[in-house]
């Protein structure tokens, strides 16, 4: 962290949305226990401080997309938990009128351009919305998000090369966890240093651990300059890990309860909550945090009472011109 | 006024007149600009574009069809040029998975203007990679719109309705149409709207429904039929997704006899779907069962010979007429 950092009005605001990540998600998690929440739920719990770092790197107009495990972007690029969770009960108030689940987060007026269930399948997209802005000269960034399981497929060495190419001002996070679902990289990848691709496409890169989540900002900060001063790509590797399975399903039986532990004394959420109480003192930390369980608290009970979308919903929302049939 | 042109002309034709009345349509593909398209179908547009908007791409379909979805999800509108239809199957995912679903995924937030287009179908002993039928594959997904025309009138008034779209639009292009020459409207503003099918010959005994190049295969059965007394009508349906329903009932309503031709392969697709519609829509005006001329069951073969008995040919239509008018 830099020495001429001010708690109060540089790590506050970011432990804020991080803390708010995590209570969303584990409300999610009681959510999806008690059926309110259906299909795939994929929590963020761990790797906060990447979502968080990068919305703090980006301009509000600039864009941003990810995976499946999307919770954690959405509300860091300003989506409220009212909209996020009504989403995954599958209501009309959700950011995608209950159409798009936990897995399909968008909200064009945050420039949270989505969450995708089809793995590497939005990378060629987000360097498609940086093509956009480079075709109009509107300056736009785009971060395009996505886990170390992604680096086997095709489009991301497709999005990486013409990225390249066509000198797009995109920014590709791998969010390094581990763990591609059950498997660990060590077998699924030859290589292990993710960053090594970026030198056969001639993509500049950058690879961290995720501690501190000012200094990933700052890590963020730079590749985002790159792509907005030279329109040109980085290849980033945040090196992260998620404290839950890979999704609600998941048992866990790949790695050890230790290991997660170990990793939990790690959490940047924790580090960046010991500062601010070492500067602001506990009551501060603790009021903020009351505030915002609260705030959770008013989400879910917004999206428990909103109505179910009506079925006319569909024919709309498939197509925009006259129904195709 | 009308000017004869052929049908990549009028293609052509129909993209520069939108991409001159719009900055946000632009074209992109595999040799569409430098090397002046593989099927010379975008000739001359880099030079009169620039590199900007007439993007050569390399080799990656799912890769440069993911950009162009990309960038259509933020409005713009590009034209995206496969070399074929065989080679989006590489991309089938970024069409299928986000294409055709964004919409709906983001629950309305977004649409997405983009047009596909490539040749498609059997072409001259390109075996069996190069020739599919992939409109069967697409037009099973709801999001997408799928149009195949077979005059260059339609080819110039169906590509401008499709680069004015703002859903996702493919079209269905064959190389063995793009020398036929036809008369086309000199008019920019002349469109040919989707969902409406066109009678390319009427009559009352036996209704031909056809699409592309097999429309003028169904001309040409319908002229030796004639010949013999049986008097066909040739619906070309033009558009397969939204399909003209009432074309397909007005026509048997007409004729009581009826024959998809299509290319691909029989099993399931939009012959079989066409079918489906006929039987239900209008099941008491049907006189016999309707047939189906298609592509054999078979990967396309090289041999010159006998790629002409798998795909639809005259021989095969007019023993497929004579069976169901003929039939009790």
């Amino acid at each position: 962290m830099s020495d001429t950092s001010d708690p109060e009005r540089d790590l506050l605001p970011l432990f804020r949305q991080m803390q708010l990540i995590r209570r969303v998600e584990e409300e999610c998690a009681r959510a999806y226990a008690q059926g309110k929440i259906g299909g795939f739920l994929h929590l963020y719990i761990g790797q906060e401080a990447i979502a968080v770092a990068a919305h703090a790197a980006l301009r509000p107009t600039d864009h941003a997309l990810t995976t499946y495990r999307d919770h954690g972007l959405a509300l860091a690029r300003g989506m409220s938990p009212r909209t996020l969770l009504a989403e995954l009960f599958g209501k009309d108030a959700g950011c995608s009128r209950g159409l798009g689940g936990s897995m399909h987060l968008f909200d064009v007026e945050h420039r949270m351009l989505g969450g995708y269930g089809i793995v590497g399948g939005h990378i060629p997209l987000g360097a498609g919305i940086a093509f956009a802005s480079k075709y109009r000269g509107d300056g736009g960034v785009t971060m395009c998000f996505f886990g170390e399981g992604a680096v086997p497929i095709g489009d991301f060495h497709e999005a990486l090369h013409l990225a390249a190419l066509w000198k797009l001002p995109v920014v590709f996070v791998c969010e390094n966890n581990e763990f591609a679902m059950g498997t660990p990289l060590s077998r699924t990848l030859p290589v292990s240093d993710i960053t090594a691709r970026a030198a056969g496409y001639g993509v500049a890169s950058d690879r961290f651990d995720v501690v501190d989540v000012l200094d990933v900002k700052l890590a963020f900060a730079r590749a985002v300059e790159r792509a907005r001063d030279e329109s040109l790509p980085t290849l980033i590797e945040a090196h992260t890990y998620r404290f839950r399975g890979h999704s609600m399903s998941d048992p866990g039986k790949y790695r050890t309860p230790e290991e997660v532990e170990e990793h939990k004394r790690r959490d940047p959420l924790l580090r960046a909550r010991t500062t601010l109480v070492t500067a602001l003192g506990e009551p501060r930390v603790l009021a903020l945090e009351a505030e915002i369980d609260a705030e959770v608290k008013d989400a879910i009970a917004f999206a428990d009472a909103a109505p179910q979308p009506a079925l006319e919903l569909l024919e709309a929302t498939t197509y925009k011109g006259p129904f195709a049939r | 006024m009308t000017r004869k042109m052929r049908f990549r002309e009028a293609l052509r034709a129909a993209m520069i007149e939108e991409m001159d009345a719009n900055p946000d349509v632009f074209l992109l593909g595999e040799e569409v600009g430098h090397y002046q398209g593989a099927y010379k179908v975008t000739e001359g547009m880099l030079e009169r574009f620039g590199e900007k908007r007439v993007i050569d791409t390399p080799i990656a379909e799912s890769g440069f069809a993911g950009i162009a979805i990309g960038a259509a999800m933020v409005g713009l509108r590009p034209i995206v040029e496969f070399m074929t239809w065989n080679f989006s199957a590489v991309a089938f995912d970024q069409i299928l998975n986000n294409a055709a679903k964004l919409r709906q995924m983001s629950g309305g937030q977004l649409s997405i203007p983009i047009v596909f287009r490539a040749p498609n179908g059997s072409a001259r002993q390109v075996g069996s990679q190069h020739s599919h039928a992939m409109e069967h594959f697409y037009a099973q997904v709801p999001g997408l719109k799928c149009i195949a025309p077979a005059t260059p009138a339609d080819a110039y008034g169906m590509m401008k309705t499709a680069i004015r779209d703002d859903d996702p639009v493919l079209v269905f292009e064959s190389e063995t149409l793009y020398s036929a020459q036809g008369e086309v409207p000199d008019d920019p503003d002349f469109v040919v709207p989707f969902g409406v099918a066109r009678i390319a010959r009427p009559g009352k005994d036996l209704s031909l429904f056809a699409w592309s190049r097999t429309v003028s295969t169904s001309l040409e059965a319908a002229d030796k039929l004639a010949a013999e007394g049986i008097d066909v009508e040739v619906v070309d349906l033009r558009s397969l997704r939204p399909l003209d329903e009432a074309a397909l009932v007005a026509s048997v309503s007409k004729t009581h006899h009826a024959i998809v031709v299509h290319e691909g392969w029989p099993y399931g697709g939009v012959g079989a779907e066409i079918v489906d519609r006929l039987q239900r829509l209008a099941f008491d005006e049907l006189d016999a069962p309707v047939g189906r001329v298609a592509f054999l069951d078979v990967p396309m073969p090289y041999n010159a010979a006998l790629e002409q008995e798998v795909v639809p040919n005259v021989a095969r239509i007019v023993r497929a007429a004579k069976e169901a008018v003929y039939a009790r």
